[in-house]
């Protein structure tokens, strides 16, 4: 039997140089006694083995071990160094054994590393600093902390990066670390009597504990896992939950069985006053203000539900030249203006390209809200049917009406349909000046987002070219006469 | 009228913020106190510092700056034809509490919301106040979320979202109409609006081409918050919304509140016990959809409302029995996950352990804790549930008999 003696409970440098003797002389797990001795004695004198360094003794371990070692290492469990011996002697057999985390050994050391790593977690969230007396212009705080496992020295970092601007101390039974704005450093543990016994902000922290409970959803279960009994003690908020979980009954009872109260006169008076959305399908909008606002409110098809906003169209209230496409993408639902997402940017290019500036066309689409659908958390265009197009007409003619263009560019065959009133084959129709029923002149092309799909590069290029030759030509018309 | 102390003011406005769900203190990112005269870090993870009897987590000062308003919105304790007890604090007190507070280590940071006065530019600048304080007086680094008012200027809002780790805007309910009908004041499509806002501004903020770094937008995102109870929505109708609110504005979360009775309640919404089951199985399928791979539409019908006795992982199951037994020595990950019982972390670890192994029935009992669950869906090389899949009782095994229900 060979016994190993430990400097400290913590002593994981310690372990791991004995470690590194014992396994080269291949001394079996059920051989070797880890003990902690507190002293100084590394290991036990009469039986020391030849300690080798690194590299030598011929056997490696991976830095997963080594990661999951130092945390195991930190549980309270007597038979902690034991297990990591048993995992290191295992390891020369089974190299990837780590990641068999069903073999009971390797399932022990995880759930160890997983209270150790959990009593970390909480070692943040449950130490409560106490302000104690500094010198003139500097704070100071002094905290009391008993952790679940011997984090304390792992977990001092933490508080350095988030307070490192004041000076602290946390004392555990343990072992008690100290920041004094410099280094950190630490001491053996202390005692209870030796922390401050409170601070005049603790009375604001009670209270705000105690008001943003809600009496009506009592669930003392949840409280107690996620907040353990054995650290209430240091806790200075836990003494009232006893008196707020008995009263939390009576309180739900009586917000449950009081009769609502009368609302003042007033307010009873400007409720009335409050006037909802106009209905959509009132008047006709006899103004561009008015169309915008009525599309927003529109409820003429379902489209709007899932929608942010209606989009309507924008530029000068006079332009000679309307372009319309099919409906707002996910940008321009974002945005409430048209073609200001990926097709906006081809579009944009195309009218450079062909000289039409867009500050000087009336640009709106055939339908004014974003139909789409989801595909995970992303939305993908959906093209719009016959029934929303004919639902949404009803903007595009009063647009049509105010605006009164002499041309009108339709992008794709949605748009097309909603200028032209039915359905027309791009390919048949594309490029040629059709004549309108209201005196203006229609011009068939290409939607710039079917320029970004058309996958041959040949194809794409002329019908890059058609779509700006179809600009140029519209452009012409409205500038005649 | 009586001068509150400082004390009273908390009470009243920490009582008056508790029914907004989110306390949520995660993904900041990291930074810390080094190198500046403050204190504060966010590393990533949250922390909750403490927990009170209702189960939630304490992470954040959660106070209202104020709980006089002009809105009358029928489940709010605050609405202006309330009769609840009214304070408002300075701005200088909230940031002195907030600092007091986090060097005791009692908070990660702040959640400032506030009801309606004068307008909403006034108060929303009263709020952005406050985060301009602690952040550029006091070098804060802690966490700060912002409770954004829809109807307050762009301006104020990309000030906000540039001080705020997280914001968000509460869509208060599944329907555009029952907003309408109980809150009278606000308006969906100007929610929406504010949202789709805040989602340009998130991406905006991320474009990798701008040679100067910008001072980062909302880096722990937008969330919002759903009122579960108040009006006839059900569960799937309140799902599907869910994912439209995801999917069009990059959520990190949508918290379902159940309707809890408060003090001096509304005529038009009568009192009731929060339903607090319905709102705990709403998250498990929120959690489906989001982490689970699971559409909307394979847990719940539009028209339909969640088991209350079982989860939804399981109803699933229950309802596509020709799926199972799944063999944990051979199924894909995406099979797997769909196993009651099994999470994310089980599968990933029992498909590292199979490749060097073949699981029994003991090595499926180390990997996930709910043994009995997924007893009756699984094969492991030791285990077959035989006609126990299709056993029509097996629901009846898992649903806790009726009255326990109410003990949650």
């Amino acid at each position: 039997m060979r016994v190993v003696r430990l400097a400290s409970e913590t002593d994981f440098d310690g372990w791991r140089a004995a470690a590194r003797a014992l396994r080269p002389e291949a001394a079996a797990p059920a051989d070797v006694l880890w003990t902690v001795d507190g002293g100084q004695a590394s290991l036990f004198p009469a039986q020391a083995p030849q300690a080798r360094t690194a590299g030598e003794g011929g056997f490696k371990v991976s830095r997963a071990f080594v990661d999951l070692a130092g945390r195991v290492a930190l549980h309270r469990s007597p038979a902690r160094f034991d297990l990591l011996y048993r995992l290191l002697w295992r390891l020369d057999a089974t190299p990837r054994l780590l990641e068999i985390a069903s073999d009971p050994d390797v399932a022990l050391a995880l759930d160890m590393q997983s209270q150790v790593n959990r009593a970390a977690h909480k070692m943040k969230a449950f130490v409560r600093f106490r302000e104690v007396e500094a010198a003139e212009g500097a704070e100071a705080f002094v905290a009391w902390f008993e952790p679940a496992h011997r984090v304390t020295e792992a977990t001092a970092p933490f508080f350095v990066r988030r307070f490192s601007n004041m000076a602290f101390s946390i004392l555990t039974p343990d072992v008690c670390a100290h920041w004094d704005r410099q280094a950190l450093s630490f001491t053996p543990g202390a005692d209870p009597a030796d922390a401050p016994t409170g601070d005049d902000l603790e009375a604001y922290w009670r209270t705000y504990y105690a008001s943003t409970f809600n009496p009506a959803r009592l669930r003392t279960a949840t409280m107690v896992r996620e907040m353990p009994k054995r650290y209430w003690r240091n806790l200075p908020e836990a003494s009232l939950i006893p008196e707020m979980t008995r009263a939390a009954g009576d309180r739900t009872t009586q917000m449950v069985e009081t009769a609502p109260s009368e609302p003042a006169r007033r307010i009873v008076r400007a409720a009335l006053r409050v006037s909802r959305d106009a209905p959509f399908d009132g008047a006709a909008p006899s103004s561009l203000e008015a169309v915008t606002a009525g599309v927003d409110a529109c409820r003429r098809c379902p489209l709007w539900r899932d929608a942010t906003q209606g989009v309507a169209g924008e530029g000068p209230a006079r332009a000679r030249l309307m372009i319309v496409g099919e409906q707002p993408g996910d940008q321009e639902d974002l945005a409430g203006r048209p073609f200001v997402g990926p097709a906006g940017q081809v579009f944009d290019q195309a009218l450079a390209a062909a000289g039409v500036p867009r500050r000087e066309a009336y640009v709106t689409n055939a339908v004014k809200h974003f139909k789409h659908e989801l595909r995970g958390k992303r939305r993908i265009h959906k093209t719009p049917e016959a029934p929303e197009i004919e639902a949404c007409r009803w903007w595009l003619d009063a647009e049509r009406r105010l605006v009164r263009p002499r041309v009108i560019v339709a992008l794709g065959a949605t748009a097309a349909r909603a200028v032209l009133g039915k359905a027309a084959p791009i390919s048949k129709v594309r490029g040629q000046v059709l004549q309108l029923q209201d005196q203006a002149q229609a011009v068939v092309t290409w939607h710039p987002s079917y320029l970004l799909r058309v996958p041959d590069a040949e194809a794409k290029a002329r019908a890059e070219g058609q779509f700006i030759e179809d600009l140029k030509l519209a452009w012409a018309l409205a500038g005649e006469g | 009228m009586a001068v509150l102390d400082l004390k009273q003011k908390l009470s009243i406005l920490a009582d008056a913020a508790k029914y907004d769900a989110s306390c949520a203190s995660s993904g900041a990112g990291k930074r810390d106190s080094q190198g500046g005269k403050g204190v504060g870090s966010t590393e990533g993870m949250g922390i909750c510092h403490a927990y009170t009897p209702d189960g939630r987590c304490v992470s954040l000062l959660k106070i209202l700056l104020t709980n006089y308003c002009i809105y009358d919105c029928a489940y709010c304790v605050n609405r202006v034809s309330s009769n609840t007890p009214r304070a408002r604090f300075k701005v200088q007190e909230v940031v002195d509490l907030t600092l007091g507070l986090y060097k005791r280590n009692y908070i990660e940071g702040l959640f400032l919301s506030s009801g309606i006065i004068r307008n909403s530019d006034y108060t929303m600048e009263a709020m952005v106040a406050v985060a301009r304080s602690l952040r550029a007086d006091h070098d804060f680094r802690g966490y700060i979320h912002l409770k954004l008012i829809p109807e307050a200027s762009v301006e104020l809002t990309n000030q906000a979202a540039l001080y705020a780790d997280r914001v968000s805007i509460n869509v208060e309910l599944p329907r555009d109409e029952s907003l309408a009908a109980f809150a009278p004041e606000k308006d969906a499509g100007v929610i929406r609006k504010a949202m789709g806002a805040v989602r340009l501004g998130i991406e905006a903020g991320k474009e990798p081409a701008r040679k100067t770094r910008p001072p980062k937008y909302a880096p722990a995102g937008q969330s919002t918050q759903m009122i579960i109870g108040a009006d006839g929505a059900r569960d799937g109708e309140i799902l599907a919304r869910s994912s439209t609110l995801y999917g069009n504005y990059g959520l990190r979360r949508v918290y379902y509140s159940a309707f809890s009775p408060i003090p001096d309640v509304a005529k038009s919404l009568p009192a009731q016990r929060p339903p607090l089951m319905r709102e705990h199985r709403l998250y498990q399928a929120d959690w489906l959809m989001r982490f689970y791979g699971f559409e909307t539409a394979e847990i719940i019908a539009p028209g339909e409302d969640l088991d209350l006795a079982i989860d939804p992982k399981l109803a699933w199951a229950l309802r596509h029995r020709e799926d199972f037994p799944v063999d944990v020595n051979i199924a894909s990950r995406e099979r797997l996950l769909r196993v009651p019982g099994l999470g994310t972390r089980s599968v990933d670890r029992m498909l590292a352990a199979r490749k060097l192994t073949r699981l029994s029935l003991a090595d499926v009992k180390r990997l996930a804790r709910n043994l009995e669950k997924l007893k009756p869906f699984v094969t492991a090389s030791d285990w077959s549930p035989g006609a126990l899949t299709d056993r029509v009782d097996l629901r009846d095994r898992f649903a806790p008999p009726p009255e326990q229900l109410s003990l949650f």
